[in-house]
Parts: C-alpha cells; structure tokens; sequence
C-alpha cells in the first residue's frame, strides 16, 4: 500500500514533469514565452469558466435531488415546524443569490475573456449601482433579521407559568443520563460534591423534591409525551457536551458549572415516524454535538415520543423506581438538614434552583 | 530552509554592490523584506502541506471507517493506527492540528507574512519595512512556533486535541483526553510565540504604511492590497492580544490550581476543588480573537484579488472607494460579532439577538465587495494568467461559502446547524477555500517577485482546474451531511442507523480530497522547479500599473536603485480612455486637465 502510494506519487511528478517539457517544446517552437498569456489561453479558459457554470449548477441540483431523501425527515415538533418553514425561506433567498451572482461571475468570465486588440471599458464606479446594491441587500437582511429574531425569542423563551414536564438531562463522558422530576415536577437538588456510585447524578437526598425523581439510565430510552411541551434542564459533570436532537431541531451546550435548558413540543410520535420515514428501525435519538473526548461520536441516548396513554403507562412503571427507593426521604431529610448546609453561589444546584425557583420548595 | 538558501544562489549578482552581506545575515538572519517574505512562504508551504497531509488522512478514516489501512498504521505507528485503524484520539488530534495549522500558520502567517512583507514596501514605494530587525524577529518566532507544533506531534500522548478552539475543561484536563496533557501545553506555547510574531509584523505593517509612503503616494492612491494589508494588520494588533490572555489564564488553570475557567467539575472519579470559574468566559475570549481572525485570514486574499482581477481584467476596480469602504466597515464589525458562535452555549438570548444583529450587517459590505469584483471583470479583456483562474475561483467561493453564513448567523436557525457539518461546509468555503485560492493566486501574480522566475503558465492551469473542482467536491456535499444532522468531529459518521445511508456522500467527498490533495503537487512541483529552471522573469510581466513592477529585473537592496519613485496617479489606470496602452503605471505624470482616481473622464 505505502508502496503503490509512493509509486502513485513518483509517477505524479514524472507525469507533471512531462507535460511541462511537452509545454515548453511546443511553445518554444511558436517561439512564444510560455508565461505569455495568448488568445487560445484567454478562450480556453473562458469556455472552461462556462462549462464549470453549467456543471457545478447541474452538480448542485442533482446533489438536491439526490439526496433529498437522506436529509432529516419533517421536524417531529411545534417548534421545528417553525424553524423548518424559517429555514426553507432563507434558503430560497441565498439559491437566488447563489445562482444569480455565480451566474453572473462565470458567464462573464467566459463572455469577456481577452481577445488580441480589444480594449476593455473603462468603468471604474457608478454611484447608482453601487447605492443599489447596497440597499437591497440590506432590506432583504432587515426581513431575514426580523423573521430570525421573531422565532429565536418565542423558542428561547423561559416557559414558566405555562405547562410542561421538566426532565434533566446529565451529561458525562460519555453518555447521558435523564432524571424525571416525578409527580411533583420539580426536580430535587443536586450538586457535584455528592456523586457516588450508586447516586450518579450528585442528588440530595435531604430535598424532599427528590424523593420521586427518577433516573432513564445511559443505555435506556428517554421517553416523553407527544402534545405536551417539556423542558430539558441540563448539567455536565466533566466537559462540555451539547444536547442535539436533530429530529426536533433542537441544541443546547451542557455546560459544568451552569444549568442551560431548552423546551419543546414534540408531535409526531416514534411509531408515526418509523411510517413517515417508511423505516422500521428508525429512532429519534439525542447525541453530543460539542467535541468532548474519544467516544464523542459514540455518545447517544434512544428518545421515544408516545402517544399520551402509551407515555403513562410507561411512566407509571418507570417512576416506581426512584433514586431513593430504600430511604423514605422524609426522614432521611431530617438528619441531613443541619449537617449539609448549602454552599455559596459556587454549587450547581443553586443555579438549578433559581432555574427553576417556581416548582422549588419555598 | 536550506531550498531557500539554494533558490537564491542565482540572484548572487547583487547590483547593488554597496552593502556587501555574509551568507547568514542574507539569507537566513536577513532584515530584508523580500527574505522574509520568501522565508515566510516556503514555511507556510511546508506546513500547508503537513496540514493537508492530516486532511486526508482523516477524510480516509470517514469514507471507510472499517478498512484497514497499512499506509496509517506506517504513518501513526501502532499506538495511534493499529492495525490501520485510526484511534479516535488520534481522529480528534488531526482535526485539531489540521485546524491550528491551517488558520493559523498558513492563512494569516502565511497569508499576510509573505505578502504584507512583499508588497508593502514595493507597492508604496519605500526601502524596507519600517524595522528590519522587527521583522527579522517576526518571522523568527514564527518559525519557532512552527517548529513547536510540529514536534507536539511526536510527543507519546499525541498533540492537542481538543478542536482548533481548544474548549476547557477539555483542553484544560488531562485526564479528559490524552491530548490534554503535554500536546496541549506545547500547542499554548507555540500560539503564543505565534500571537509575538503576529504582533511583531503587524506594528511594522501598520508603520510602514502609514509613514513610509513614496511622494505622491496618498492614502487614497494606494492600492487596495496595500489598505487590506492594512486593516488586517490592526485588527491582528487588536485581538491577538487576547487570545494571549485567554491562553495564559488556561495555562494557570492547567498547572497551577486556579480556576478561571473550571467549576464544579467530578472527573476520574474524584471532584475536583475548582470551583467559581466559568468555561463560558474562555470561549468569550477566544471569540473575541476567534472572529476578527477569520477576517484577518479572508481580508489579505481579497486585497490580492482586487488587484490581481483590476490587473487582468485590464479594467479599474470598480467602486475603490466602495472596496475601501466595505473593509472598513468588516474591520469595524468584526469586532462586535463574536457571539454568533456562542448562540446555543446558555448565553442570554437576549445577547444573543443582539450578535444577529451586528453579524448581518456584514453581509451587507461583504455583498458590495462580491458585486464589486463581478463588476470588474464585466466588460474587460480578461486575461486568464493562473493567478486570475485562482481569483475568479475565490470570487466564487466567497459567494456560495458567505451565503450559507447568512443561515448561521441567524441564531434561531442555528440551533438545529449549530457545530454540525453545514457549518464545516460553510467556513471551509468561505474562509479555507477563499483564502487558499487568494493565496495561491497572489504566489502565480508576485513569483516573479519573489523570486525573479515565471511559474508554468500551463501547469497553472492543470493546478487551478483540478483544485477548484475537487475543493467543490468535498465541500457543497457537506451542506448536505449538515442538513441530515450529522454533527462534526465524529470519528464514525456511520457508526449508527441515523447515518448509515450517508457513506456514499463520505466517499464521494473523500475522493474528491485526494484529487484534490494530488493536485497540490503539481503546483509544489511548478513551485520549486520555477524557482530554479523557470523562465527569467521581465520588468513588468502582467503589464500593472503598481510601483513593484518599476524597479528593472532582480533584487536590488533597498528596492530602487537610485531615487525612490514618484507616484503620481492611482493604481487602477487600465485602459483609460486616450491612451495608447492599457495601463499607465503609478510614476507616468498626469497629463494636463487629466482626472485623477476612479473618475469617468467627462
């Protein structure tokens, strides 16, 4: 193999070598400097300019066709919708501008390629041109800001005082671990300092928000319900991750030392997809979208959107789980509340409360 | 550097035979603008090649992730390509380095080292730079901070690998990842050194142009390569100096307990005492230079394309004030957009609108400039010398790379693109291929200046056609692989069902890489061959107008002999009306009740 490379190579430079002398010979004998640029150089190049529009543009719209199909299915929630619609607009304003001035380029690239005697035109500014050129696009950019802007502050919104169910996602090399918030949507506190193997997520058991959080462990399914909003709050215990969810299109960095959240509405459940995509085996999946070590590309959690009766029948089985089944955690509050005073503002969990301060015990 | 000392044997007889030079101080401690030029070039050469070496390699490793290899296991050794299968750390190491060098050693040292040297003092017309011995300095840290990277390759835990922006806590852990650990110290050291030799040619750029202009040459009679050079030279002055910061805060972090950027972090089973600190703040401070720096990348290969497409489209440039105008305003925005990358990390949304905001407005320069060149090259006579191929390519690519921006830039559509590979398509076209393309045209336009021989006209050719569509070819399929979700850095893109059906987008890309990667060898083969066996080079091969080609055939210390020239018009005179020639250089007089600068004449 490195063998045939080498050959590969060596060859490259002979054959590079020979044209190059084939060059010189046959221009040494028109008995013109080969740096010299004549007509048949300028046509040629024209021409190569033209053929390159029709081919690259001919290459682009058979990519489109062609690989329409292995593009993400429909956005499978409220706010992809959205941001699908959002994102079909603008590409049809960069394809005009793409198409046009490429066009533009290369046609007169081929069109005004030199001839011997003729005499460019000199044109060195045109104030009008200039003033249009610079309007325009600054209109078209006012809409595309105002439509961005309009859905990057309805999605981004903090959805308190509106319906949802909160889930946690944790983050770690490399795999992700969700934590419900139970019946009481309201996760319990937690903070780095008390990770444990058996309490991966640092939650205290002292909050009694705790006591019906449960955990969708790395390998399981992140399961939620179709129709209803929920809001992910996330915590990182090493690195940055970034939660990605391409099939809702949704992403946000999991940061240590800080919460981040997002929230959306999915719509179109598991089942539904695998008929949309006609795939059988296909899965919505969250995966690490911020370089995070060896196994960032290995990093995954199945999620599956259910039909509402489906997800409480699941969620009836899951929450019998809890973190901390075996201690009633009224009284293991009790003996932990003076010993485990709650640090200063460096504590995750604290910026955990004030995210999410409404459903936190008073 | 010992080809430079050989590719300069024959430029021996000096005509200028009053300072006489030993053989080191000439060549390799040389205080000469046209060395250092020279040394900067080849470096960049050197490294570009080691950087697209890497590229290929990895683009192997996503188009048949299950193939073995004996080529990478030869390459990697068996710690990193075992069998012929790439680790994953080794994956990300290579992305990273591949990164680093091409940002940073080819495309601004490179890019602005060689030809802010060059033609700074040519084209105003002055001796030299403004201090010789700064320069000489200049590229000396370069070279050093070359050398460092490089060897960061061959320590056993493998380079940085932590992605060219190196994020803490990833890059400030060795425990995280191998590459944590020496590599990523070397890869600090060798930035800063680098930001010293940034600093250093920048100051001088900036003196020179402002001080040592010719008579007659005002700020509005200069060239545009000479204003971009300019621009690109304070924003290095102005945000290199934080990357400084934001290295030497993550240096604290990593070997002596502080936490600036570390908090609440439980990692190899212990938690860690850091706490309070805030990985937001370094990408704030990485930005910060992060963004400004993809200008200071595109900004000196659109000065060489305003003046290689005005040249050969033997037409004045149309709108110079217009050209000037934009870079202004691109300098001036550069700086307050480096949030864009930073949309979906927690950063209040509210910030965020406000980095929308300012990052579109640069579109709105950038589109001028593109509409600019079109403009240019309509009507002219165009001639096709290599370097104008080269131009018309990153006219080109600076279209369709800088249109997909206008998606990104949009954080709400962000969110679902943000670090996947329409992004990598998206700054691989508009900075990388853009760049790359001025680059090379600038070496096929100044070879004669560099170094007093043409390049293969022919060759050129082959080399510009071959790269421009294989670099299409790896890059617009990328749009694609972004819109399926793929995200970047993955070592597999395959590895799992949501992407299996993608393989043939991977190997399609790939291949289109090595031809690519293959086609850079004709143009290394037409580099160094010219530099020895390539025709003599004329006074004024391109018939331009520009003071660099008014100083007769070969080097001559202190540029000129005899008097400086004199400039007396701008440099944009290509088939003015009433004229016998297509060009009228910089030093021809006006002629009475003739208009200066970019005038219809009435």
């Amino acid at each position: 193999m490195n063998f045939l490379l080498l050959i590969v190579i060596v060859l490259f430079c002979v054959a590079a070598s020979q044209i190059m002398k084939i060059f010189e010979i046959s221009s040494a004998m028109r008995g013109e400097k080969q740096y010299v640029i004549t007509d048949r150089d300028n046509r040629l190049n024209g021409r190569l300019f033209f053929i390159f529009l029709v081919v690259f543009f001919g290459f682009c719209i058979w990519q489109l066709f062609k690989y329409k199909d292995k593009l993400l299915p429909v956005a499978a929630s409220e706010e992809g919708v959205e941001l699908d619609w959002l994102l079909n607009f603008n590409f049809v304003i960069i394809s005009i501008v793409f198409f046009v001035t490429n066009a533009f380029l290369f046609y007169f690239a081929y069109k005004y390629h030199g001839r011997t005697g003729h005499k460019a035109v000199y044109y060195p500014e045109n104030h009008k041109l200039e003033l249009l050129w610079t309007i325009i696009p600054g209109i078209v950019l006012a809409v595309i800001i105002f439509l961005g802007l309009r859905t990057w502050h309805s999605i981004t919104r903090d959805p308190e005082g509106e319906e949802y169910m909160l889930v946690e996602v944790y983050s770690k090399q490399f795999d992700w671990t969700a934590r419900y918030s139970g019946d009481d949507n309201t996760l319990g506190f937690a903070t780095y300092k008390k990770i444990a193997p058996n309490n991966p997520l640092g939650v205290d058991s002292a909050d009694k928000a705790s006591a019906d959080d449960f955990l969708v462990n790395p390998g399981g399914e992140l399961h939620i319900k179709k129709g209803t909003r929920v809001k992910f709050v996330f915590r990182s215990r090493d690195v940055i991750h970034s939660a990605y969810f391409p099939h809702f299109r949704q992403q946000m960095n999991t940061v240590p030392g800080m919460t981040t959240m997002l929230h959306f509405v999915p719509t179109i459940t598991t089942d539904s997809m695998k008929l949309i995509t006609n795939n059988p085996e296909f899965d919505y999946v969250l995966l690490c979208n911020k370089i995070c070590g060896a196994s960032h590309y290995n990093m995954q959690l199945k999620v599956v959107v259910d039909e509402p009766a489906k997800f409480d029948e699941w969620y009836k089985e899951a929450k019998k789980k809890t973190i901390f089944a075996s201690v009633p955690a009224d009284s293991k509050e009790e003996d932990k509340k003076p010993v485990d005073p709650v640090p200063a503002s460096n504590d995750t969990a604290k910026t955990l409360n004030s995210d999410t301060a409404a459903q936190k015990k008073p | 550097m010992s080809t430079e000392n050989h590719g300069h044997a024959h430029a021996h007889h000096d005509h200028d035979e009053h300072h006489r030079e030993s053989f080191i101080t000439k060549y390799i401690f040389s205080q000469d603008h046209k060395t250092i030029s020279r040394q900067f070039l080849i470096t960049a050469v050197i490294m570009a090649v080691v950087a697209m070496l890497m590229s290929t390699l990895f683009r192997l490793q996503l188009a048949w992730p299950e193939e073995k290899f004996q080529f990478i296991n030869w390459m990697l050794g068996d710690r990193w390509g075992k069998d012929g299968i790439m680790d994953p750390n080794m994956y990300l190491a290579l992305v990273t380095i591949h990164g680093t060098i091409m940002v940073f050693f080819v495309l601004t040292g490179g890019l602005s080292g060689t030809f802010s040297n060059l033609l700074i003092p040519y084209q105003i017309g002055a001796r030299d730079m403004a201090s010789g011995f700064l320069n000489m300095l200049s590229y000396w840290f370069f070279f050093v901070s070359s050398i460092i990277m490089l060897y960061s390759l061959f320590v056993p835990d493998g380079p940085a690998s932590s992605g060219w922006t190196v994020y803490p806590p990833l890059s400030a852990l060795p425990q995280a990842m191998p590459g944590s650990g020496l590599g990523t110290t070397l890869w600090l050291v060798s930035m800063t050194l680098f930001v010293v030799s940034a600093l250093l040619g920048g100051l001088n750029y900036i003196i020179t142009v402002l001080n040592l202009r010719t008579k007659g040459m005002t700020m509005s009679r200069l060239p545009l390569t000479i204003w971009a050079f300019l621009i690109t030279a304070i924003l290095g002055l102005l945000s290199f100096p934080v990357l400084v910061g934001a290295v030497l805060l993550l240096i604290f972090d990593r070997s002596m307990g502080t936490s600036f950027y570390l908090s609440d972090i439980y990692i190899g089973g212990q938690a860690l005492d850091a706490t309070g600190g805030s990985p937001i703040l370094f990408q704030h401070l990485f930005w910060f230079l992060g963004h400004p720096e993809v200008y200071i990348v595109i900004l000196p290969a659109l000065g060489i394309a305003s003046e290689v497409i005005a040249v050969n489209s033997r037409k004045p440039i149309f709108g110079y004030r217009a050209m000037v105008g934009s870079m202004l305003a691109i300098g001036f925005l550069s700086f307050i957009v480096w949030g864009h990358h930073m949309f979906i990390t927690g950063m209040n949304p509210f910030l965020g609108s406000v980095f929308v905001f300012t990052t579109l407005l640069i579109a709105i320069p950038s589109a001028v400039k593109a509409f600019n060149y079109i403009t240019t090259i309509w009507k002219g006579n165009v001639q096709y010398t290599p370097a104008m191929l080269f131009c018309v390519g990153l006219v080109s690519t600076f279209i369709t790379g800088g249109v997909t921006g206008i998606i990104l830039a949009d954080s709400a559509l962000d969110i679902p693109i943000h670090d996947n590979y329409f992004v990598v398509a998206h700054f691989h076209i508009v900075m990388g291929l853009s760049a790359i393309l001025g680059m090379l045209a600038g070496v096929y336009h100044w070879f004669p200046k560099l170094f007093l021989r043409m390049m293969n006209k022919k060759l050129g050719y082959l080399h510009f056609w071959l790269t421009f569509v294989s670099a299409y070819g790896v890059f617009f399929p990328m749009h694609f692989l972004g819109l399926a979700g793929v995200p970047r850095r993955y070592y597999h893109n395959t590895d799992f069902p949501l992407f299996d059906n993608l393989i043939d987008i991977n190997e399609f890309v790939t291949v289109c890489a090595i031809i690519g990667a293959l086609a850079q060898i004709i143009f290394l083969f037409n580099f160094f061959y010219s530099m020895f066996r390539g025709d003599r080079a004329p006074e004024n091969p391109w018939n331009s107008n520009t003071l660099e080609w008014t100083n007769g055939v070969g080097n001559h210390h202190g540029n000129w002999v005899g008097p400086l020239p004199v400039v007396h018009r701008w440099a944009y005179d290509y088939s003015k009306p009433g004229k016998d020639q297509d060009f009228v250089p910089q030093t021809v007089p006006l002629e009475d009740g003739e208009h200066d600068g970019g005038h219809i004449p009435h």
